[in-house]
């Protein structure tokens, strides 16, 4: 065992690589419940947007379209939870599931023929300085635009829930869609778009794994990481900084799990690689006492009677 | 101008045709999907869910239906049972994992001593581990009020973690020249869950899975507790105002659930599969959420969504030997099958009604 060979500024860079796809998930869903919509499709839709870029960049030669169609990936993949639950009015929970099952056959099947590939790297952001910084430069300067956008991203929907009166009408809707209703908003419209922007994070997010994370695609490769989003949500009580911070925590845990397992710890594989996911549940028990901040509507359906 | 008309009642007539009109739906859909994917379509769906009861070989895949029906079924009524009240087990798959690895320990640990109480021990230990397993979100729930969804998922991946570590250490086959996996059940009579009758595919999962139907069955419709699960995932207000008490539900749904899904994890590893291998689960947990709906949470509708899912199982097989249709198309049918069904349930629960714009 060889402590010593764990650089502490790698990991932090390194933490906050594993963290990225976590927290474009998270952000997408935590839009998604706070209009009111419970979805449990995060991992099909992930995993549609890590197979849908990793074709993309494949065949175009270039990562940013790569994203871009993630997200429009993503997003057209989310239409079909749209039309369970907002159109035919099937129960949220079943629908997700649904989707993620659906997602998972869909991706592997799409996926057969970019087994093995390597797709194109996008570059790093090098800004000349900055970056050649000693620990600072690593940690802050080194990274690919994407961890950025992701951290843009969680800035953009905290200031629009906030302080927008878009963030207004949608959170009006997630607390109580009657009231939305009776004062006009158009509460299947604004949840439809909602469930898309969470569609378009979370392919994002997969993406992020498939393209430079790991980078190359193996089937179910997303591995529980939309249900560790999910998980997260509720861990952030609703809050895109506590998200923010929640992702590195579990970001943290993986890279030091996964380092532990370099370095020959005497503890078994198996017991470093499912950490992440008792830990997830511990956090879990230990947030779920407060549920105030949960939006009131989550989960149920609206259906406007004459 | 279409629009959407709550029924008072869920109707009757659509409830038992939605899962027939989805099965047509899938198959349509389906073969478009095999179309685009170059394979004749027709002789794909016919390979799927013809040749395995009728075709040439027939006499070779009819046990294999009840095989691989079993798990499905076995799983999918505990989980009807929670769906039923809205507690959401969907962590069915490690509970397989655990009552598999727990039954097979269990087993190992007299091995070669041969007695006829070997197995009966084994069934109920797996069944206890199942238990146990589901049991952790269920006591979180109750306790901490933690959401069950995600604690079990989360489950899923501990536990394939655990099988994975049986596999390769504490499991492992002393004699097995290093490769990971546990010694082979099929090899030690006391621990081997033959088939009943040589060459049928009955063994005692499918016995087992046959009880539970009949069980689930009674319990729904005879006794309060069954009247308590409906009441509860019908009208939940009213059953608190009846006495219904959520925790005792909630263990019990889960129990139960994580029990029966223990269950066909051991008869799993000590028939069909034979022993403890890192691939061991090959996703029946997950599977049997679409039998679930399918038969409608119904007992009797379980036993034969769990037929049709066994059919496609193996089917897509003989289509991906003979058809080299990938195995991935079959889990994207499989998906498809569950997302027709959500989607005609809109006929259930409400009227369509087409009427002209009203003039302002």
């Amino acid at each position: 065992m060889d402590l010593s060979a764990i650089n502490p500024v790698l990991l932090i860079a390194s933490l906050m690589v594993a963290a990225t796809p976590i927290l474009l998930a998270a952000i997408g869903e935590l839009v998604v419940e706070k209009a009111g919509v419970l979805n449990l499709g995060v991992e099909g839709m992930m995993i549609i947007g890590a197979i849908g870029g990793f074709a993309i960049t494949v065949e175009t030669g270039s990562p940013w379209l790569g994203f871009i169609a993630s997200a429009a990936c993503g997003a057209v993949f989310s239409l079909l939870f749209v039309l369970l639950t907002q159109v035919a009015q099937a129960n949220q929970v079943a629908s997700g599931l649904a989707l993620t099952l659906f997602g998972l056959g869909l991706s592997a099947l799409l996926g057969q023929s970019y087994v093995g590939i390597k797709p194109p790297q996008m570059g790093k952001l090098e800004i000349p300085f900055l970056s050649d910084l000693p620990v600072i430069g690593p940690i802050l300067f080194g990274h690919d635009p994407i961890l950025y956008i992701g951290i843009a991203l969680t800035a953009g929907v905290w200031a629009l829930l906030k302080y927008s009166r878009v963030g207004l009408v949608l959170r009006a809707v997630g607390e109580n869609h009657d009231a939305a209703h009776a004062l006009g908003y158009k509460v299947v419209r604004i949840r439809i778009l909602a469930i898309m922007f969470g569609g378009a994070c979370a392919g994002l997010g997969g993406a992020y794994i498939s393209l430079i994370r790991v980078p190359q695609w193996t089937e179910g490769m997303t591995a529980g990481v939309g249900w560790i989003a999910l998980a997260l949500v509720v861990f952030s009580s609703w809050k895109p900084w506590r998200a923010l911070l929640g992702a590195y925590l579990f970001g943290g845990i993986t890279v030091v799990q996964l380092n532990l397992q370099a370095a020959g710890v005497a503890i078994p594989v198996e017991y470093l690689a499912m950490s992440p996911y008792v830990i997830t549940i511990i956090v879990l028990v230990i947030l779920s006492a407060d549920k105030s901040s949960a939006p009131a509507a989550l989960g149920r359906n609206f259906h406007a009677s004459r | 101008m279409i629009s959407l008309e709550k029924r008072p009642q869920p109707s009757r007539a659509w409830s038992l045709a939605t899962p027939l009109v989805a099965v047509l739906a899938t198959m349509v859909f389906g073969g478009l999907l095999f179309a685009m994917l170059g394979k004749p379509p027709i002789e794909a769906i016919r390979t799927i869910f013809w040749d395995p009861l009728f075709g040439e070989f027939a006499f070779y895949y009819r046990p294999q239906l009840l095989v691989k029906g079993a798990p499905l079924v076995l799983i999918a009524i505990g989980l009807s049972l929670g769906f039923k009240a809205g507690i959401w087990n969907i962590g069915a798959e490690g509970q397989y994992i655990i009552g598999a690895i727990v039954g097979a320990a269990v087993g190992l640990a007299f091995y070669p001593y041969e007695a006829w109480y070997i197995f009966p021990l084994m069934v109920i230990s797996g069944a206890l581990g199942g238990w146990a397993w589901a049991m952790i979100p269920a006591v979180l729930k109750v306790r901490f009020g933690t959401n069950e969804i995600l604690v079990s998922l989360m489950l899923v991946y501990v536990a394939e973690q655990l099988l994975a570590s049986a596999s390769l250490r504490f499991l492992k086959n002393p004699e097995g020249f290093g490769f990971p996996g546990s010694r082979n059940l099929q090899d030690y009579p006391s621990a081997f869950n033959a088939d009943l009758i040589a060459g049928s595919g009955m063994h005692w999962g499918v016995v087992a899975a046959l009880i539970a139907v009949i069980f689930a069955y009674v319990l729904l419709n005879r006794h309060m507790l069954g009247f308590h699960i409906r009441l509860t995932g019908e009208a939940p207000r009213a059953a608190r105002f009846a006495g219904v008490n959520p925790s005792r539900l909630i263990l019990l749904c889960l129990g139960m659930s994580g029990a029966l899904a223990g269950l066909a994890g051991l008869f799993e590893v000590s028939g069909p599969a034979g022993q403890i291998s890192i691939d061991f689960n090959v996703g029946y947990g997950f599977t049997a959420i679409i039998v679930a709906f399918l038969g409608r949470l119904h007992p009797i509708g379980i036993m034969l969504a769990g037929g049709l899912m066994a059919l496609t199982y193996i089917g897509g097989d003989i289509a991906q030997s003979n058809l080299g249709l990938p195995s991935a198309a079959i889990q994207v049918f499989q998906g498809m099958l569950l997302f027709f069904l959500l989607a005609l349930d809109l006929l259930t629960n409400y009227r369509i009604t087409l009427h002209k714009p009203e003039v302002a």
